[in-house]
């Protein structure tokens, strides 16, 4: 069988293989490379060494305040979203009418893309800072990052929602049963019952929040974009803003330069996340 | 306790309804402003509901479907989606078949590939993959899904994969002793096993393509195409007044296939989108 199947390789395994060299693996390289040059297009690329990571580092201080603003949302966001998914979680748990009907309701602004999201809700915060007599977000950089915040929740609380309730129904019914006759509270059996059996699933959404705030993108662009004066600029913004909007020769391989740093930022969170999961399947 | 009071039914049923509203509210609102005139969006008056004399009908969603291009960009979103959806579901399937049932070098080099793929942000590429789509000329809509595939790939061949190994091969062998071909034994045989992780790594997928703004708006030349994500950023990247009510008409109109496909495929686009999520 294997023998026969491999006369077939360039049909099965051809067509995605050129497709995944020209959309990921040569632009990958090329993007490796080029972090070390000085070029305005592919073709006149020059080789100058690591100086792109140094000013990068150094001569961009906006570089080091997106760093600063990225950590600081990543924090927030991951804190502020995995808790409320889990409380909502916990409510919609419970045997109720319309429990079904509230999953969805909940579960709906994920379908949403994220330029018209960050257009909704800059309408809508907009409105409210008017109306209280505050800046508009273009001039606000508190009520931008906050209003970042806000609209990662609505859009993610859902999701995370859904996984923590596959978690959540996981748990045997026996064991909360057990620990009810041995007399523990509610509070109790939250506590030392099923929020230690769900801590894998604490762990896939604490690094799928972490990663989504860390690459996030187009809300940023539509909801801020990065105003005032780049102080609300998060790294993938950034990223973008010092290869389209700025003229010159230096800027474009800083730009790349800065996208390798960012790569790497996002696979050691990824190795981080392979390795506690796996440590926690070896508990198990 | 199973015969529960009428009247705490009913003020649950309000609560639900409550906190329901309250959540879809930021769309609710964009939905009663498209039907407002256009001086009656201001910052004051934006959450009032229509009366009747702000009230204009469908007015705004006429202005942004024959002046602003909507249907066109309408169009081309569908078109890029659904190419780009077929080409990854039937290319990677197949790849995906292949490199579990070869065991060799160059599957599992593949494989690591396609997976160390899907963890790149797409900043990381940018610049080159449009470059690279430019010298290859695919840049337009019809040929765009070639750079989608590419990728794409990473986690629909990673999701494929996953389910594969747990495909029994005796099947396979049967088909193939039968004297089917491997093509007839995967689009006969395996493909119809597939089908529930077909369902799942499309929806993930088709929500991917009809949102992404980046890629497109690096690779298509913007003057000549538009998805809706795009138009709807080009418009209020624009100099000048933008016309609030025709773009609140544009949201909605972007929005709706959306909420419509998820009132009848609610269980499918949650399993969808989840499964990569506790897979991975």
């Amino acid at each position: 069988m294997e023998r026969a199947l491999k006369k077939y390789w360039p049909i099965f395994l051809l067509p995605t293989v050129i497709a995944f060299m020209i959309g990921f693996l040569i632009p990958f390289i090329e993007g490796l490379y080029l972090s070390f040059c000085q070029f305005t297009t592919v073709n006149n690329a020059k080789f100058i060494g690591i100086s792109n990571y140094i000013k990068a580092f150094t001569t961009d201080s906006q570089f080091a305040t997106s760093f600063w603003f990225t950590f600081r949302f990543a924090i927030c966001s991951v804190i502020s979203i995995n808790v409320l998914a889990f409380i909502i979680a916990l409510w919609l748990t419970k045997k109720f009418k319309g429990n079904n009907f509230l999953r969805a309701v909940f579960f709906m602004p994920n379908l949403i893309g994220g330029i018209v999201l960050g257009y909704i809700w800059q309408i809508l915060i907009n409105c409210v800072l008017s109306i209280v007599g505050k800046p508009l977000l273009a001039l606000n950089s508190v009520a931008g990052f906050w209003g970042l915040i806000i609209l990662m929740c609505w859009q993610q609380i859902g999701y995370m929602m859904i996984i923590y309730i596959a978690g959540l129904n996981s748990v045997p019914d026996s064991l909360i049963e057990a620990s009810k006759i041995d007399g523990a509270t509610d509070l109790q059996t939250l506590f030392k019952i099923k929020i230690p059996m769900v801590m894998p699933t604490i762990t896939i959404c604490m690094f799928l929040t972490l990663t989504n705030s860390f690459k996030l993108f187009d809300q940023n662009l539509a909801l801020t974009g990065g105003d005032p004066n780049h102080t609300t600029e998060m790294l993938a913004l950034n990223i973008y803003n010092t290869y389209y909007a700025r003229a010159g020769m230096q800027w474009k391989g800083m730009g790349q330069a800065k996208a390798v740093v960012f790569f790497l930022i996002v696979i050691l969170i990824s190795f981080a996340q392979l390795k506690l999961s796996r440590d926690n399947e070896v508990q198990q | 306790m199973e015969k529960k009071n009428t009247f705490l039914n009913i003020i649950f049923a309000i609560l639900v309804a409550i906190v329901a509203v309250i959540y879809m509210y930021p769309i609710i609102m964009i939905l009663l402003n498209s039907f407002k005139t256009e001086s009656a969006i201001s910052t004051n008056t934006v959450f009032e509901l229509p009366n009747a004399k702000s009230f204009i009908g469908l007015q705004n969603f006429v202005t942004a479907i024959t002046k602003q291009g909507f249907l066109q960009s309408f169009f081309y979103s569908v078109f890029i989606t659904v190419t780009s959806l077929i080409a990854i579901l039937i290319c990677c399937s197949m790849c995906a078949y292949f490199i579990t049932r070869i065991r060799s070098k160059v599957s599992s080099v593949l494989y690591y590939l396609f997976v160390f793929s899907m963890v790149v942000p797409f900043q990381m590429v940018m610049f080159t993959l449009a470059q690279t789509a430019d010298t290859l000329k695919l840049n337009t809509p019809y040929n765009i899904f070639v750079i989608y595939l590419g990728f794409g790939a990473g986690l629909a061949v990673f999701m494929f994969a996953g389910f594969m190994k747990s495909v029994p091969i005796e099947v396979e062998e049967a088909a193939m002793i039968d004297g089917c071909n491997p093509l007839q034994t995967f689009f006969l045989i395996v493909l119809p096993i597939l089908k529930p992780t077909i369902v799942s790594v499309g929806i993930l997928e088709a929500m991917w393509l009809w949102n992404d703004y980046l890629l497109p708006t690096l690779v298509l030349d913007i003057k000549k195409y538009r998805t809706i994500p795009m138009l709807i950023q080009y418009f209020r990247g624009s100099f000048g007044k933008v016309e609030m009510g025709p773009m609140m008409a544009s949201i909605v109109l972007t929005v709706l296939p959306i909420v419509v496909v998820y009132v009848f495929a609610q269980k499918y686009i949650i399993k969808g989108m989840t499964s990569g999520a506790v897979k991975g």
